[in-house]
């Protein structure tokens, strides 16, 4: 379970979070949605601990991680897998080594059976044969399901994602969508996604946190925020900018 | 008040770099080197940095007989020309200057890869894969760079002799036989050991500024630049300003 308890983060003057509090059960389907710039992936990253908050707490199954130091983070970061909004593949690996990171360093398995986990992954993001391929050959699509195999080859409790499908375009933002769907389901994970794209937060949130200038505005089931009334989330949700805000161009 | 503002970075910059070196020393007893990964960084830092080193070492012995020999002639002293020769690149010009062109090449490489990883995200990708990047990253490049430099060293401070030796007996018309006794007569073992010493020091610091600046470098491409000068900046003037309290320490220590 992951609790996150008056959460406050500022980056010099700018208040990023301000006063985050919400739970995620085990199991749970959640999308945090806001604007650009809300602090979406500044939250996500407070999850598993590569940030560390000004004040507040996380706690992931009864574990204060704010409290611990890198190495002892290592270890509750070992229930995590989390997909970067960038991939963030290593470009010096291939894709093989890429997903097979976690399980080459710890040495536990053989080279054979590493070999046919990755096989497992590979054909569970629809990427098969592409083991010695370099991250430079992927298209952006590729990229993001090769991260993904590399978060959950070795079968996390919790998987983050941070804007899986920006940049992508619909059709492979549809398959990504369904791919973390298809991954929720066959290994009854926890899901957290970080996103903008509506089509996506409908599809792959059980419920929805969204978050205005640091703070979560609105909490629910995805019908109810699409449905809301409130100006602010209406406005968010169906794409429409406030004409008070100025545009600089 | 700039100058205040410059000495708390300068302060904060070295209070960060002792944490940097304080994990990295307990990766270190901790047992988290990778063998293949140590293997890796010694080929990148070793032998890739070959041809640098080579010419180096090579045309400083060379300039340096040649000059040397240019004065010592003027008052008969052409034979003692390779005394000279090789005490300075044994004791000062073989470390210093392996030193400054290893952290040209390696020390720009180390914070230009490691930068571009961290703008990139693939340093928080390591992190969420429950490894930690000094035992990934840093800890082999500082290893091979401090088993690399001293034997870089080494072969630019033979090279170096051996050039500036076929300088003045082949080129310049020098007595071989007096050449040679004279240079033997003058140098001392401990000379080399000091030069290597030095060495040691000089491939840890490269490697630790590099890495510290890598790993901390700003967003961006512009980011990736200025780790990358500031790296290699840092380095040089470290190596020299080290050079000299070193060349009075090891002088001390190995003084007969």
């Amino acid at each position: 379970m992951i609790e996150v308890r008056d959460l406050k983060k500022s980056f010099g003057s700018q208040k990023v979070l301000d006063g985050i509090t919400f739970n995620i059960e085990p199991g749970e389907s959640v999308a945090i949605i806001g604007r650009s710039g809300c602090g979406k992936s500044v939250l996500l990253k407070h999850l598993i601990g590569l940030i560390r908050p000004d004040s507040g707490e996380v706690i992931i199954d009864d574990e204060h991680i704010t409290a611990l130091d890198e190495r002892e983070l290592l270890k509750v970061r070992r229930k995590f897998g989390m997909l970067f909004q960038s991939a963030a593949l290593f470009d010096s690996l291939n894709v093989a080594e890429n997903i097979s990171f976690v399980l080459r360093r710890e040495r536990q398995l053989t080279q054979k059976e590493i070999d046919e986990r990755v096989e497992e992954v590979l054909e569970m993001v629809e990427l098969p044969g592409t083991q010695k391929k370099k991250p430079s050959e992927l298209s952006g699509g590729m990229r993001k399901r090769v991260g993904l195999a590399r978060a959950i080859i070795y079968k996390p409790e919790i998987v983050l994602y941070d804007e899986p499908t920006t940049g992508l375009d619909p059709i492979v933002s549809d398959s990504i969508d369904q791919l973390i769907i298809r991954v929720r389901e066959r290994l009854k994970i926890t899901t957290v996604v970080v996103t903008h794209d509506t089509r996506s937060m409908r599809r792959v949130g059980q419920r929805i946190l969204m978050m205005v200038q640091g703070k979560i505005y609105a909490a629910g089931p995805p019908e109810e925020i699409f449905s809301s009334e409130d100006p602010v989330i209406h406005r968010f949700v169906n794409g429409i900018s406030d004409p008070k805000e100025e545009v600089i161009f | 008040m700039p100058i205040v503002r410059k000495l708390n970075h300068g302060l904060l910059t070295l209070g960060q770099m002792s944490f940097l070196f304080g994990e990295i020393m307990r990766a270190l007893t901790r047992r988290r080197l990778n063998f293949k990964d140590l293997l890796y960084q010694l080929y990148q830092i070793g032998v890739m940095s070959q041809s640098v080193v080579l010419i180096t070492g090579a045309f400083t012995g060379m300039v340096l007989a040649a000059q040397t020999y240019l004065q010592f002639h003027k008052v008969r002293m052409d034979t003692a020309t390779m005394a000279v020769v090789s005490v300075s690149m044994l004791s000062q010009l073989g470390p210093v200057l392996t030193g400054l062109m290893v952290a040209g090449r390696v020390g720009a490489s180390i914070a230009a890869e490691l930068g571009t990883m961290k703008v990139t995200e693939q340093i928080d990708a390591l992190r969420t894969l429950a490894t930690h990047p000094v035992d990934y990253l840093v800890l082999p490049r500082i290893v091979a760079a401090t088993i690399a430099l001293p034997l870089l060293t080494a072969e630019a401070m033979a090279l170096g002799i051996g050039a500036g030796f076929y300088v003045t007996t082949v080129l310049l018309n020098v007595d071989p036989t007096y050449t040679w006794a004279n240079m033997l007569k003058y140098t001392v073992p401990n000379h080399m050991w000091g030069g290597l010493t030095k060495a040691v020091f000089f491939g840890a610091a490269i490697s630790l500024i590099s890495c510290f600046k890598g790993l901390n470098c700003g967003e961006g491409a512009e980011g990736v630049g200025r780790a990358t000068t500031q790296a290699v900046v840092m380095s040089s003037i470290t190596i020299l300003i080290s050079n000299f309290f070193l060349t009075l320490l090891v002088g001390r220590i190995l003084a007969p």
